[in-house]
């Protein structure tokens, strides 16, 4: 697992910790029954406060991400296909999203922003 | 989840200031970080824990001693570091060691070495004859050995470069990593510092105006950004604090007050800086 810590982000550090670790599990580098460095340990190693790492692990548990089992650790859960596929549709959402803003911004057409969907689409299956 | 120190009520009345009433507590396995101004009464506050000032009113619980002759008993399981106490002139490292060991049953000599190492302090020079952040350096591996359950720290990192304080972050944490052992840091934390202490103690005037989780204290204002245009008498009114400049302004307010403001506005989290620094005097009375 990796965790890198921005001050510049502008997200809330137990957010940070929490994306990442989301990401991580959801394209497979952090396996289903793999250990996640105990609160302590996190919080030490990324010099941040005990109760930030502990807010993060609880809000991916509560997510579904890993399983705290008492006394052991926490590990990560197995994965249900629907939930991977939930968290891609939202990440493509949001990206669509900025592309809608970046074209208004620039007085972009909506027709335009269709053909340069297609372009990038095409560009991608040639190569 | 113990906790190594409750504190209820404190209050210590002088001639021409009152600090407190205070009320908090330290679990075991967590850093408190106590901020404020100068003259915000942190000094006194750590003096009234440790017995160095009869307080006015209220109670003092430190792992589980409620007298001033219970705690007495107990010191060896605190370890200070204040900034207006040292060692004597003329010791030298050995010295404290064979003072601390007398009086310190859990005194870990091996362990203050290697702190004292860790720091580079120069054994064979008398403690008067090093500087300002040598000498913190060697109070700091004092307190650090003897395996006190809470240790407190009266401006830990002042005068300390750099690479000092980032050893002395890593130190607190691995301190407490067993959830047994606590730290109490009074200082103008700020940045660093402020990331790893789990709760604060804001005390301004005498005034405790906040204690709780640090992240509750920070969550609850956001600094809005934007250009100069956009700062209209609307906006104006929801803000506990604002810096304006010739190209734009940043206004410190509530997070729920900047829920549905206009598109186009910058909105980040605040830090310790910017709450004590920027917006010291709003925040305070919004606090209040």
């Amino acid at each position: 697992m990796q965790v890198v810590l921005s001050n510049q982000a502008g997200v809330p550090i137990y957010q940070q910790i929490e994306d990442q670790v989301k990401t991580q599990i959801l394209n497979g580098d952090c396996p289903a029954g793999m250990q996640l460095p105990s609160i302590r340990e996190l919080a030490k190693d990324l010099k941040i406060s005990v109760i930030t790492t502990t807010r993060a692990y609880r809000d991916l548990e509560a997510q579904g991400f890993v399983t705290n089992m008492q006394g052991k650790g926490t590990f990560v859960a197995p994965q249900d296909n629907e939930l991977i596929h939930e968290h891609a549709l939202r990440a493509i959402e949001n990206g669509l999203q900025m592309a809608i803003d970046a074209a208004r911004l620039g007085g972009v057409e909506t027709a335009d922003l269709h053909t340069m969907l297609d372009t990038l689409l095409e560009g991608e299956n040639d190569g | 989840m113990a906790d190594l120190l409750t504190v209820k009520d404190l209050t210590k009345q002088y001639q021409e200031f009152t600090l407190g009433p205070l009320s908090f507590n330290v679990p075991a396995g967590y850093i408190l970080g106590m901020i404020g101004p100068n003259g915000a009464g942190k000094t006194t506050t750590l003096r009234l824990l440790l017995d160095m000032a009869a307080p006015t009113a209220g109670t003092v619980t430190l792992n589980g001693d409620t007298t001033p002759a219970a705690r007495a008993l107990a010191r060896a399981e605190v370890g200070v570091a204040l900034d207006t106490t040292g060692f004597p002139e003329s010791w030298r490292v050995a010295d404290v060691d064979s003072a601390m060991a007398l009086f310190l049953p859990n005194w870990d000599a091996a362990r203050f070495h290697e702190l004292i190492d860790l720091f580079g302090v120069a054994k064979k020079t008398a403690y008067k004859k090093l500087s300002r952040g040598t000498q913190a350096k060697v109070n700091l591996a004092a307190a650090l050995s003897h395996d006190a359950k809470l240790v407190i720290l009266d401006e830990p990192a002042a005068g300390l470069d750099p690479i000092a304080r980032d050893q002395l972050m890593t130190l607190l944490q691995a301190y407490i990593e067993d959830g047994q052992h606590s730290v109490i840091l009074s200082s103008h934390i700020t940045g660093d510092l402020a990331r790893i202490a789990d709760y604060l103690l804001y005390i301004v005037g005498g005034h405790q105006l906040f204690f709780g989780e640090t992240a509750t204290l920070l969550d609850r204002y956001v600094l809005v950004k934007g250009g100069r245009g956009k700062l209209t008498p609307e906006l104006k009114k929801l803000g506990l604090g604002l810096r304006e400049t010739a190209v734009g302004f940043s206004l410190m307010m509530r997070a729920e007050a900047a829920r549905n403001l206009p598109a186009g506005l910058t909105i980040e989290p605040v830090d310790l800086d910017a709450l004590m620094i920027y917006y010291g005097k709003e925040v305070q009375a919004d606090a209040q």
